[in-house]
């Protein structure tokens, strides 16, 4: 049976709908305690005084733990920096201050109530300083960071020539975003003994547990981490925020374990979030519509204590043909939390500064910016001076056009109306890396015959639980039924971080390969039984189909179980860890896609919907053609989010963000929503990995933001450089 | 949240005596003072629970005609009530245009009227000033981010908004608030229950201590059917108003205007009544110089803030559309 492929439904989805999936927030563990942290309300300065005397007295209060009484950790509680697991934290070893909303202490309680009432009655003063807050003032001073994504921060090919046929030169700004998934941040922390169990909601348990460990100073063996379910990441949970270990610290210190839940306010500032960026973009073409130069100039905060850039130059060194590329990023500390990997970091923001200016430079060329872009389709990846491992944007590009019906699009800006509405046809190029990284994974059959797969990867909702028992199904000839994957458990064969688009390509090769091992010495205990069809037979005469095990050509099966039972085999392992090998240095490896949007404006309103999204995407091979084309999809409504209404104000003043709550934080509605067509095409990466499949978590969000920009402007005629579009910026 | 009482009485009566000791606050669907409460915002020592008062959930016809919609009616089935549909459909879209279905769902009507401003430095207890939460202790909102804030009727005291689209519609519709107290009843038009901000922005309303309202009556009249509300907003649903309009016109045949009310929300402390709205209007046909006539009365005297004053011309041209909308609404019978 081809399960690869296959649209199979979601194998947790029943577990989720029926609300039996245990996330880490539904844990509870006999005498547990609940955490509620207490965070700073000042940008900059120092802790003066703690007053805890009155909520240590309230009912149900076991501790109030500060910088004054916590368990002091090796190195300041910066022993187990190394992201992006490990990141520095500040886990309440000294009064410093470095930014709003800062955990300055954690309160414990036998209830969540009590903790929580305890926790407004503990009174802290501050000596304040004058924090660092504006961006324009504070990239006098920015830096360039070490490395950005394992590349150099800037890069230069051939020298952008002083004149040009057409240019444009503009300056784009994106704004500072906060994830948001769904469920927050949630972890139940239990010593026994010196060992010390986490259920944490992370999109990386083994990077937890290093990061735990070295953090503590303890053992890693001392230390598992377990993740079943994770209501969504988005990057905010692919690093251990301060949250984890003063969860461990708050249960070592009450000797219970302790439950500690972020409340949403609590999601804006402890546990990253997108930099602001600010985008300097030159380009220029020939009379021949081909590139000669292209700058692009990245300024993003981070903040007072770690480095993190958003690298949004990224996909201008290889995304073009052009023989002329700069770029450059540059860091601006700002006294706030550290921003961090989210949805795409720097190809979500990056493309849409870089996919803006070449709709303005097309308009400035008067050619069509569908055609701009096909003139200067590169042959290969002139950053790298690699070939690509495939490149099908191409095909995405006109399968995307004439789904969309992009020919009928009259260019010129307020042409085209429905009603009393504007409408705008724009398009953008998506792209992102297509990443691999080492991971393993285990394969055992029980004595029934059920065939259980276990590493510690994770599933964050997109599908991986699925489509790796789609893998191991089809490599060992079961059914579904009779697979059981299990992740989310740092006990299990090491994966890596569920971040970066790599899942996919990284732990299915170790599926199948553990899986194939297992086949294998199947087939050879069956080949050494007497009472087996197969015995005596070479093992590649040997076929299992439907979980029934037989010769080839040969009408005769029985099933595994059998087998297992008559030869009283109780457990049979395998083993493997699979990891990349050389590719990289032999082909550039990225995923494509072409996004056409369609908006309705109103024309004195300003308000703008988002009536149709058309998307092709080459992305590899495709692993389930429904959990695939959901992710994309989800991806391209994030993109609906950052070009119209994700934004988080930061108080200039006071350094706090304002609009702290989902009700004021706009991520779009069902109604926001128009119709969305997603395809693929679905052909292998010969070169990533042996099923041909780069990762697609990232890439759907990709070119959304530049596609609605340039929509909105064709609608309008306004140009709108600062995100999100909102409709104060049409009222002209 | 800090510890309170609870009681849950049957009848009116006892509700009002436990409402006459101090601290007490009433609570029915909690979908605003629940998330206040767990802010640290509002600390009511005693709660009472009026969800279980028989008699104050129904919407019936008054004997002179109008209609009395119940405090404890949801928003819901107040934007779903046939004569509501039928009678007021300015109410029910604006209802309609608020929060979310779940939200409708248990808001009331009395909560509706008296929930807070959606200011984020009254919201959070991390930002210390909000004369509103904390009288005297300043507004952030005055050098803060106040692209939401308000436009008219502000003061240097206060600058929020009142969050309500049914409150815009029940003032153009004139309607009354119903409210008791153990000294006996009163009514109030809607236009004056809600307040600008002044130098006491604590005080939204003028309900005053231990008074609860009861009902809301909608006067019968035939500005219904030529009606609209109009909200602008960032997303498409489950985002407050940038601005809004509750338009509402009675058309003689041949299309000239005999009455008219022109009610703006998003923009002050409370709706904003355009009183000139009538004059500019009654008697005449309508035409785009009249509308933009309106248009220029709604936002008279308005003062915008450092991130506001794109609310201006917006608020213009909501004016122009709401009224013209409205007129149109007649024609499709809706």
């Amino acid at each position: 049976m081809e399960w690869v492929g296959a649209a199979v439904d979601r194998v947790d989805g029943r577990s989720k709908i029926t609300g039996t999936a245990t996330y880490s927030g539904d844990v509870n563990l006999a005498h547990m305690a609940h955490a509620v942290l207490v965070l700073s309300t000042i940008a900059s300065g120092r802790i003066t005084t703690i007053d805890s005397s009155e909520a240590t007295r309230m009912p149900g209060v076991l501790a109030v733990i500060t910088h004054l009484n916590s368990w002091k950790l090796p190195d300041q509680g910066r022993a187990g920096v190394n992201p992006p697991a490990g990141r520095v934290l500040t886990l309440l070893q000294d009064e410093a201050v470095y930014f709003d909303r800062q955990p300055v202490a954690v309160v414990v309680a036998d209830s969540l109530d009590q903790a929580k009432a305890a926790a407004a009655h503990v009174k802290i003063g501050y000596a304040a300083q004058a924090p660092t807050l504006l961006f324009s003032q504070a990239k006098a001073g920015a830096h360039a960071p070490e490395k950005v994504n394992q590349e150099s921060a800037d890069s230069e090919r051939g020298q952008i020539p002083a004149d040009s046929f057409a240019g444009i030169q503009a300056v784009y700004t994106t704004p500072m975003q906060h994830h948001n998934p769904m469920e927050p941040h949630a972890t139940v922390a239990q010593w026994q003994g010196d060992q010390l169990i986490l259920y944490d909601t992370t999109q990386y348990v083994s990077g937890c547990r290093t990061t735990i460990a070295k953090t503590l100073g303890i053992p890693r063996d001392n230390v598992r981490v377990i993740s079943p379910y994770v209501g969504g990441g988005f990057g905010c949970k692919g690093s251990t925020w301060a949250h984890v270990p003063l969860a461990a610290m708050a249960a070592r210190q009450v000797a219970r374990p302790v439950k500690l839940v972020l409340e949403r306010p609590q999601m804006f500032g402890p546990v990253g979030g997108r930099p602001q960026t600010e985008q300097h973009l030159l380009i220029q073409a020939d009379d021949g519509h081909r590139l000669t130069g292209t700058r692009h100039e990245v300024f993003s905060h981070t903040s007072m204590i770690e480095d993190f850039t958003e690298p949004s130059a990224l996909q201008t060194r290889m995304l073009y043909g052009c023989d002329n590329v700069q770029t450059s990023h540059r860091l601006v500390r700002l006294s706030v939390g550290t921003p961090t990997f989210q949805r795409a970091p720097g190809e979500a923001t990056g493309t849409f500064a870089l996919e803006s200016a070449l709709d303005e430079l097309a308009y400035r060329l008067n050619l069509d910016p569908l055609e701009l872009r096909r003139r200067n389709e590169p042959p290969m990846d002139q950053d790298k001076r690699l070939p690509w491992s495939s490149r099908k944007l191409l095909e995405c590009y006109s399968q995307g056009a004439r789904a969309f019906g992009w020919s009928s699009r009259n260019p010129t800006p307020r042409s085209m109306t429905t009603g009393k509405l504007r409408v705008g046809l724009g398009m953008a190029t998506a792209t992102y890396p297509a990443n691999r990284s080492p991971a393993a994974a285990s394969a055992a059959l029980t004595e029934d015959g059920l065939l259980i797969v276990k590493s510690g990867t994770q599933d964050l909702g997109t599908g991986t639980y699925t489509i790796m028992t789609q893998v191991a199904a089809q490599t060992m000839g079961f059914p579904l039924a009779q697979v059981r994957f299990e992740l989310g458990d740092s006990r299990f064969p090491e994966a890596p971080v569920s971040g970066g688009s790599q899942s996919a390509a990284s732990v299915t090769p170790a599926v199948q390969s553990a899986v194939a091992q297992l086949r294998r010495k199947l087939m050879e205990l069956a080949a050494a039984d007497q009472g087996s069809p197969v015995f005596g037979a070479p093992l590649e005469d040997i076929v299992i189909e439907e979980g029934a095990m037989g010769r080839r050509g040969e009408q005769r099966r029985e099933p595994v179980a059998a087998l297992l039972a008559r030869t009283r085999t109780s457990h049979l392992e395998a083993e493997a860890a699979t990891k990349p090998g050389a590719e990289k240095q032999r082909h550039s490896f990225h995923s494509f896609g072409a996004v056409f949007a369609e908006v309705h404006v109103d024309p004195e309103l300003g308000v703008v919907r988002v009536a149709r999204i058309v998307a092709r995407y080459d992305v590899g091979r495709l692993l389930n053609a429904k959990t695939g084309r959901s992710q994309l999809l989800g991806g391209i409504v994030m993109g609906v989010g950052l070009a119209l209404m994700e934004e988080s104000v930061l108080d200039q003043r006071h350094g706090r963000i304002v609009n702290a709550n989902l009700a004021e934080y706009h991520v779009p509605t069902h109604a926001d929503i128009g119709i969305i067509d997603v395809d693929v095409i679905d052909d292998s990466d010969p070169y990533i990995d042996p099923l041909g499949a780069r990762g697609i978590g990232e890439i759907g969000i990709t070119g959304v933001g530049g596609a609605i920009g340039n929509a909105v402007h064709h609608a309008t005629g306004v140009r709108v450089r600062d995100l999100p579009i909102t409709l104060d910026k049409l009222l002209t | 949240m800090h510890n309170f009482s609870y009681a849950r009485p049957r009848d009116i009566e006892a509700a009002l005596r436990l409402a006459a000791q101090p601290g007490s606050q009433f609570i029915a669907g909690g979908t605003n003072l629940v998330d206040l409460m767990k802010g640290g915002v509002q600390m009511p020592g005693r709660l009472i629970d009026i969800t279980r008062v028989t008699g104050l959930a129904r919407i019936h016809e008054l004997p002179q005609g109008g209609l009395r919609i119940g405090a404890l009616a949801t928003n819901a089935d107040t934007a779903a009530h046939s004569l509501v549909r039928e009678r007021y459909p300015l109410l029910s879209q604006a209802i309609l245009a608020g929060a979310s279905p779940q939200l409708r769902n248990m808001a009331t009507t009395g909560g509706n009227l008296l929930q807070r401003t959606r200011c984020p430095f009254f919201y959070d207890i991390g930002f210390r000033e909000c004369n509103k939460r904390n009288p005297g202790t300043g507004c952030a909102a005055l050098g803060g981010f106040n692209r939401n804030h308000a436009i008219l009727g502000t003061s240097e005291e206060c600058i929020a908004v009142n969050p309500s689209d049914m409150s815009v519609a029940l003032v153009a519709l004139e309607a009354v608030v119903q409210i008791r107290s153990l000294r006996g009843v009163r009514q109030v038009p809607v236009a004056e229950f809600q307040r600008l901000p002044g130098d006491t922005p604590q005080h939204d309303t003028i309900l005053g201590p231990g008074e609860m309202i009861t009902a809301v009556d909608l006067p019968g009249n035939s500005l219904a059917r030529h009606s609209h509300y109009l909200k602008v907003r960032d997303r498409a649903s489950y985002a407050f108003a940038l601005v809004s309009v509750a338009a509402a016109l009675e058309l003689e045949a041949g299309g000239v205007v005999k009455d008219a009310r022109v009610v703006v929300g998003g923009v002050a402390h409370k709706p904003w009544r355009v009183a000139e709205a009538r004059a500019l209007l009654v008697g005449h046909h309508l035409e785009l110089r009249s509308l933009e006539a309106v248009a220029d009365a709604a936002v008279r005297g308005a003062q915008p803030r450092q991130d506001n004053a794109f609310k201006i011309p917006l608020m213009k041209r909501a004016v122009v559309r709401a009224l013209s909308e409205a007129s149109q609404a007649g024609r499709t019978g809706t």
